[in-house]
């Protein structure tokens, strides 16, 4: 168990290009994620029962079943339906999905936390559905929002790895690769604990930061 | 004789077993300032709440500028109201809460304006212009690039005023404006009232605890208890000499309690 600098130096620029890989999976799942939570928890809350109903239960399946699960099916199993998908589509699909099941719980938390005095208010003013949505309530909810919004980023952004299991070059998989051909797992997977902690903590200070920025203004 | 801007016409509102109103009847004029009073739960604030339609009713009638409020006319029959209907109707009338209700994540400017840009289509600086206007009428010109909160009860009570102006309400309506606010504050939102029913023929419907602002304020006062009006009638009469037995009581203990009439 020999530490070697040479083969460091030699699959370091692999294991950044899967790196690459691996931030613009996260920075595109969390997109899926942040739109379509909103869309979910805004469906959830319709007064029409047919629209809230089935979201409410596609939600709660999605929460309640692994994610490496979802990701083989929408890998595996939709091109036996005909949806063939290329494995970063599908992982970004299946990460985003997921996700967006956690971050829907945080905007109905945040949506429920503005008070009902501001949807009377933009009544009183004859705002649109739409309108009270988009002037009044978003811009209230999202600001407290955004710490817990940020940790769910740092949870997907280390959930990555399961990407491997689809055939999606990240980081992990690189590494995978790199210790399968030359039978050294030591240096692989050292870097790429070292790779997740670095980006790990300069996330943390960065929420950190915004905890005090945005939990002040929620007060 | 004009017809009423308001009917309202054996109207029932239920929460769950809870009855709130029953059977209400009554009209107003356009032009009419009108008092609500009444002790805690004799459903005055519920009346303002379904005018402005936060509440749906459980029976009755309302009517507002000739149009039934909960009600439209849908292939000859009369039918409940859908929302393109309410909008449409939310447009005679406006209203200021009690807890003042201004959007804290807007200037006092953007309070005023944003009704007016989206449900009118104003141009934003013919809005902008409006609604210095009304800031000048309510005494807060100066706060119009302030927050919400940044103002005092006062403030926010006389921008909240402004807000419900800027969109030209032939009625509004008036929901306990003073009773959040600290005891030197009151007189502030009282004088703006005072100001707008001298020099505007709109209708205002005001529920209050101020006996005193009432008796100056209102050409009628009703006085309610449990859903009903026990008596009505003008202020002058009212608050010297009512005739029914719970308007005495009632009087006795707000007098007691401290209030001027």
């Amino acid at each position: 168990m020999d530490w070697d600098w040479n083969f460091v130096a030699e699959i370091t620029p692999a294991l950044l290009q899967g790196l690459k890989l691996t931030l613009l999976i996260t920075v595109l799942s969390a997109l899926v994620a942040a739109v379509l939570g909103l869309v979910f928890a805004i469906a959830r809350r319709s007064e029409n029962r047919l629209i809230a109903r089935p979201v409410s239960f596609f939600v709660e399946f999605i929460r309640g079943t692994p994610l490496l699960v979802q990701l083989y099916f929408i890998f595996y199993v939709l091109p036996g339906a005909g949806i063939l998908l290329p494995p970063l589509v599908a992982g970004v699909i299946g990460m985003g999905l997921h996700y967006a099941t956690y971050t829907a719980e945080v905007y109905r938390a945040g949506i429920e936390n503005v008070a009902r005095g501001q949807w009377e208010a933009a009544r009183a003013t004859n705002l649109t559905t739409r309108q009270t949505w988009v002037h009044v309530i978003i811009p209230q909810a999202v600001p407290p929002m955004i710490p817990a919004l940020a940790n769910y980023l740092i949870a997907l952004f280390k959930e990555t790895p399961l990407l491997s299991a689809i055939t999606v070059l990240e980081m992990m998989n690189q590494a995978k690769l790199v210790a399968n051909s030359s039978y050294r797992y030591i240096e692989p997977m050292t870097l790429v604990g070292v790779f997740f902690l670095a980006i790990s903590l300069i996330s943390v200070v960065i929420l950190r930061w915004l905890e005090q920025r945005f939990g002040r203004l929620a007060k | 004789m004009t017809d009423p801007i308001i009917r309202i016409q054996k109207l029932d509102k239920s929460f769950g077993t809870l009855q709130v109103l029953d059977g209400l009847s009554f009209e107003v004029k356009p032009g009419e300032k009108l008092a609500l009073i009444g002790p805690s739960g004799s459903g005055k604030t519920t009346i303002l709440r379904m005018l402005m339609t936060l509440e749906t009713i459980s029976g009755g009638r309302i009517e507002v500028c000739g149009e039934p409020l909960y009600h439209m006319t849908k292939g000859g029959r009369e039918v409940p109201a859908d929302e393109a209907h309410l909008h449409h109707m939310r447009r005679h009338i406006g209203m200021v809460f009690q807890h003042f209700n201004l959007f804290p994540h807007k200037s006092v400017l953007d309070n005023i304006t944003l009704a007016p840009i989206l449900t009118k289509g104003e141009p934003k600086a013919k809005a902008e212009a409006h609604a210095m206007e009304l800031l000048d009428m309510v005494g807060l010109a100066e706060k119009a690039k302030a927050m919400p909160s940044q103002l005092s009860g006062g403030q926010k009570q006389r921008v909240a005023i402004a807000r419900a102006l800027a969109l030209k309400p032939r009625i509004m309506l008036f929901d306990e404006v003073t009773s959040a606010l600290d005891p030197e504050l009151v007189e502030e939102v009282l004088l703006v009232m005072k100001r707008l029913a001298a020099e505007t023929d709109m209708t205002m419907l005001l529920v209050t605890h101020e006996m005193g602002f009432a008796h100056e304020f209102a050409d009628r006062v009703l006085f309610f208890d449990k859903g009903r009006i026990v008596e009505e009638g003008p202020p002058d009469r009212i608050f010297t000499n009512p005739t029914h037995e719970r308007t005495q009581t009632f009087l006795r203990k707000i007098i007691a309690a401290g209030h001027r009439v």
